[in-house]
């Protein structure tokens, strides 16, 4: 031990802040969340745990929350730390319409989410967010979809589509190969969901997505439709290996072809 | 969750309080000056200026109709003639209010951003019942504050599980009470009579929107003041709909 990772506010001597750097890390233990926009729509997409036996899935909290009616947020790292962050923000939405009565733009609550984190990195007796998170949705009156990430530094940035959490590198690799602009709705969900099947080996129970179009609420995709697109996905991928190693075993019994398989 | 409501209630206090602090002073000119330094009393809002406006609700088989009037008044004078003096809160609740000018919009924003950020945290909407007593809650608090709101309000709203209407009705002095129908100001002299004799808990909303022409009828031959007419909005399980009402009837008096 160093001793500089005791305080949080004190720098090592190479300049490093190893309470921050220490919250990315429990970012990157977290589970995975991708955001990908189309042309008007934004897609976000999450891994979701597997519920035990016993556990009620029905009120188990999910990773995708409503900042406001055209704000979403998704995360990734400690749950507990992101519900204090989420609520945080919830209260400037509101407040922000109080006193200017216009809703929030995308790009206000992320700065002031990413700055509610930066503040955690500079004050004493606290510790700073363990978690990423991606956030999107739509400005008031105007159809062009917004993404951007926070990060436990209170660093933001705008992206066209993103992974934070485990395996993120891997996703965003993915995700820079397959991305085009100007999706539409269809490409954007099955891009989104087969970014995700990367990583998630466990395909649709363990996948949660949603969906934000302008002048409209989120919309939560149904478990039997996220179904139907692991299906298509895994058939084509069966089929393009298929292709490429013609006459042996025909199709082989590797029931979902994940990683760099079909790539 | 307090502490966060706090926070929320702390952008409005701010706001509010150099508003009144430039009408603090009227409570000087108060009859007893003795009893309204004491900051219990509600005394001093009888310095306000609560003005009178139509409002009125109904309920029916399963809708409530509410009606406030458009004219926006000062003193005598009429400033506008197309005021909207409702809000709705969520998808199936409906304020209408009157009162001190300035209040009036400030407690119904504030209401209306601790109710949308209810529906935020908990992904559910309040109930009619629910809005009611948080309003009630909060009024009441505010009035054994220094700077009292003087609103007037009534509440409208569907149940969406059980699509029963409520209807709630609600002074500056932060007194609750359900209702089958409701009315304020002047329009409480005119039209519960008319209400009272008409109304039937089991009105279709064609015979609601009767009703409520009967009310205006009343308030056009008897009340020397000229309210503008009425803003109609209905509340159903399907949501909150503005309606169509003739405010142009000629009506002859007595």
């Amino acid at each position: 031990m160093s001793g500089y990772d005791r305080a949080l506010s004190v720098f090592s001597p190479d300049g490093h802040v190893f309470q921050v750097e220490y919250a990315m890390e429990a970012v990157k233990r977290g589970t995975c969340a991708v955001g990908v926009k189309g042309k008007d729509v934004v897609v976000l997409g999450c891994e979701k745990r597997s519920a035990l036996k016993l556990q009620d899935t029905r009120i188990t909290p999910s990773k995708i929350a409503t900042v406001d009616n055209h704000a979403v947020l998704a995360f990734a790292g400690l749950n507990a730390d992101a519900r204090i962050l989420i609520d945080k923000a919830r209260v400037e939405a509101q407040s922000h319409r109080l006193t200017v009565e216009d809703p929030v733009s995308i790009e206000y609550i992320t700065k002031y989410i990413a700055g509610v984190q930066q503040r955690y990195t500079q004050s004493g007796g606290v510790r700073p967010f363990g978690i990423s998170t991606l956030v999107v949705g739509f400005d008031p009156n105007d159809t062009v979809p917004r993404l951007y990430q926070t990060e436990p530094s209170g660093i933001y940035s705008a992206w066209k589509a993103n992974a934070i959490g485990r395996s993120s590198k891997t996703v965003r690799e993915f995700l820079e190969r397959n991305h085009q602009e100007d999706m539409d709705r269809e490409q954007t969900i099955q891009l989104t969901i087969k970014s995700l099947l990367e990583v998630v080996q466990t395909g649709a129970k363990n996948i949660e997505v949603a969906i934000m179009s302008p002048n409209q609420e989120l919309e939560m995709l149904p478990e039997d439709q996220i179904e139907s697109y692991v299906k298509s996905i895994e058939t084509e991928k069966q089929e393009e290996a298929a292709k490429k190693k013609t006459g042996r075993g025909g199709t082989t019994t590797a029931a979902i072809l994940t990683r760099g398989s079909g790539t | 969750m307090t502490q966060h409501r706090a926070a929320l209630r702390l952008r409005l206090a701010s706001s509010s309080s150099r508003h009144s602090s430039s009408t603090r002073p009227v409570t000087l000119f108060l009859p007893s000056s003795s009893s309204s330094s004491s900051p219990s009393s509600p005394l001093h809002l009888s310095a306000k200026r609560i003005i009178d406006y139509v409002l009125l609700g109904i309920t029916g088989k399963d809708f409530v109709l509410m009606a406030a009037s458009k004219a926006a008044m000062r003193g005598p004078t009429i400033l506008k003639a197309e005021d909207d003096k409702t809000r709705q809160l969520n998808k199936h609740n409906l304020m209408i209010y009157s009162g001190e000018a300035g209040d009036t919009v400030q407690f119904a924003e504030y209401i209306n951003a601790n109710i949308s950020l209810y529906s935020m945290r908990n992904d559910s909407e309040l109930r009619p019942e629910a809005v009611a007593n948080f309003v009630r809650s909060e009024l009441a608090r505010s009035l054994r504050s220094r700077n009292a709101y003087s609103v007037n309000l009534l509440l409208g709203g569907v149940d969406p599980i059980s699509e029963k209407p409520h209807l709630y009705w609600m002074d500056y002095l932060a007194s609750l009470a359900p209702v089958p129908y409701a009315a304020h100001g002047y329009a409480q002299y005119y039209c519960l009579s008319t209400l009272d004799k008409h109304h039937h808990p089991d009105i279709t909303l064609e015979q609601g929107l009767k009703l409520l022409t009967m009310c205006t009828d009343e308030l056009k031959r008897r009340l020397p003041i000229d309210y503008k007419g009425v803003l109609v909005k209905v509340v159903t399980k399907d949501g909150v709909k503005v309606l169509d009402f003739d405010n142009d009837r000629i009506v002859k008096s007595a």
